[in-house]
């Protein structure tokens, strides 16, 4: 089985996150890059389907040149080889670039399977997995916290709000994963070692036939008008608990109403 | 004035709250014509748009559009771009409605803008970006806006419309019946609110120590008619389901009141709860960060606190 899984680097959720005052895209030298967190969980399902089918994992990204520490982490994980989106002319890039050049990234490539983690911590929207399947007119087999191949058949429980839909499909599809799927695996010390003999092959926006006109912040379909930090919260009351902090409670949910 | 979409959440034929908010916005900005997707209308439902301001209805009751993943719903709704011409279409920015938002952008060739907490004129949206750190406001450039807006945006008021009933029929294409919901697991919640759409969360977590404790969170939430979430720290641990988990990498929550209680609040946390309106904090730790957030705060252990609250709440009712 041929799985891609996109990886995404993102700045750290830890440390304070900053749009660039000058073009308002993320600014990415402001935060150390480390691996989208449910990226690793998309790496994981993607090892263990590969150790249970066969087959290969590819790991694809699109972003910068400072990226390939992102690459380094998922073949150290344990996937095969790499390919790197980076071109200037995707800077700024909305989802709906991101998912087109993305989409025809993989159309190179080639695919059983793709899977990718349900959303990045920085931009949150959700919508990446969604947009690829309908651009790849393959089954959206998304949000799922369980996943199951059999043959050309692939299965997922799909996490709602109500517990989860089982649905069913055939591939190739794409897939998105969600926390507590898997365990992901740290990097061995031979796996860390073994990654840097990996192929990484970078493709520029020509190489995967992106048309220019589609992609980066000219392109976009949407704006950011402005931006400022969130003015801070008023301070709040707060008490020590001394046998009545619960009345106390009490008090101040019926003030405002609550109760 | 031009109509504006909005895409009907509903479950067992009811009209979910977040739908009569996404009314009372586009009713600000345009016409609302409401879209009801798959089975399960009625005269009841129709009231119900109606009340809230939609002037139209298209039904669209195929149960083919509710079995398959997203995609039918995004056919549909492309459709009705293409056939009614709408200025917006307004989604529930939840994560299956982001994902029909996302389809239809695809589709329909238009920005999408997801997780707006308002919506102005211009359809200039409002974001709380980086776990609430940083406010946006951005905009569609081209094609018709596509607005994914949050659960509690805005409260619901009623302003009664015609809500005129238009029979829609979809064919739906291979591609949108690749995906096949072959059954639906509900996992217990009992009668308690939805997540994301309560008017009041509270939340617990590694502070409420094991999964029995919950129950204490649960006798809280359920005096004040409140969902229950749980921290990350929480379903780590297995003590409360992941569905539940309020966070950077679970659901994002806005509601008007929101109790955190054993849970520090870390910036993972934050980012999940940061934009609710009135912030309350039960810790053991006076350092702990969620303290910065809390209108009101109460140090102290949450075994003795919150079954003291709830009592005080039941004998205030």
């Amino acid at each position: 089985m041929n799985i891609v899984v996109c990886v995404k680097q993102v700045p750290d959720t830890a440390t304070e996150r900053k749009l660039r005052s000058d073009d308002k895209t993320l600014d990415r030298d402001a935060a150390d890059g480390v691996v989208n967190e449910l990226d690793e969980y998309a790496v994981e399902e993607a090892l263990k389907l590969k150790e249970a089918h066969g087959g290969e994992v590819t790991v694809l990204t699109m972003g910068p040149a400072k990226a390939t520490e992102t690459i380094r982490k998922a073949l150290a994980m344990g996937a095969d080889k790499a390919v790197h989106l980076s071109d200037d002319a995707l800077h700024g890039s909305d989802a709906l670039s991101t998912s087109y050049a993305m989409a025809q990234a993989l159309r190179k490539i080639g695919f059983d399977l793709v899977i990718l983690g349900s959303e990045s911590t920085d931009a949150r929207t959700g919508v990446l997995p969604a947009m690829l399947a309908e651009r790849l007119g393959v089954p959206q087999l998304t949000l799922a916290r369980k996943v199951e191949v059999d043959g050309s058949s692939i299965a997922i429980e799909r996490l709602t709000d109500y517990g989860y839909d089982k649905v069913e499909a055939s591939l190739p599809a794409v897939v998105s994963v969600v926390e507590k799927i898997n365990e992901p695996r740290y990097p061995s010390f031979k796996g860390i070692m073994a990654a840097k003999k990996k192929p990484v092959e970078t493709l520029g926006i020509a190489d995967a036939e992106i048309d220019a006109a589609q992609v980066g912040l000219g392109a976009a379909w949407s704006e950011v008008v402005d931006f400022a930090a969130a003015p801070p919260r008023a301070a709040g009351t707060i008490v020590k608990d001394e046998g009545d902090g619960g009345a106390k409670l009490a008090d101040f949910l019926a003030s405002k109403k609550f109760i | 004035m031009s109509e504006i979409l909005v895409l009907v959440e509903h479950v067992d034929g009811e009209v979910k709250k977040v739908t009569l908010e996404l009314l009372t916005l586009a009713r600000s900005l345009g016409t609302p014509a409401a879209v009801w997707a798959g089975p399960g209308y009625s005269g009841d439902a129709k009231a119900k748009l109606a009340e809230y301001g939609a002037e139209k209805i298209y039904v669209a009751s195929s149960p083919d559009i509710v079995d398959y993943v997203v995609a039918p719903k995004a056919e549909l709704l492309a459709q009705l771009v293409s056939s009614a011409s709408p200025a917006a279409v307004l989604v529930a920015a939840t994560a299956e409605g982001k994902e029909i938002a996302g389809r239809l952008a695809v589709k329909t060739d238009s920005g999408v803008i997801t997780d707006a907490v308002g919506l102005g004129e211009g359809f200039v949206a409002d974001q709380s970006i980086f776990g609430g750190g940083v406010n946006v406001h951005s905009r569609v450039t081209k094609g018709t806006p596509i607005v994914a807006v949050r659960p509690n945006s805005t409260p619901p008021s009623p302003a009664p419309a015609a809500g005129t009933e238009e029979e829609v029929s979809v064919t739906l294409s291979d591609a949108a019946r690749a995906a096949r919901i072959v059954d639906r697991v509900k996992q217990e919640k009992g009668a308690r609110p939805e997540l994301t759409e309560a008017a009041i969360v509270v939340s617990g977590g590694r502070g409420v120590g094991s999964a029995e404790n919950f129950s204490i969170i649960e006798e809280l939430a359920d005096s004040l008619g409140a969902a229950v979430g749980a921290s990350r720290a929480a379903t780590d641990a297995g003590w409360y389901p992941h569905q539940f988990q309020v966070g950077q990498t679970g659901k994002t929550v806005s509601p008007q009141l929101y109790i955190a209680a054993g849970i520090s609040g870390a910036i993972q946390h934050r980012a999940g709860m940061q934009t609710a309106k009135t912030i309350v904090a039960i810790n053991k730790d006076p350092e702990a960060p969620i303290f910065e957030l809390a209108d009101f705060g109460v140090v102290g252990d949450l075994h003795q606190v919150v079954p003291q609250l709830t009592e005080e709440i039941k004998k205030r009712k």
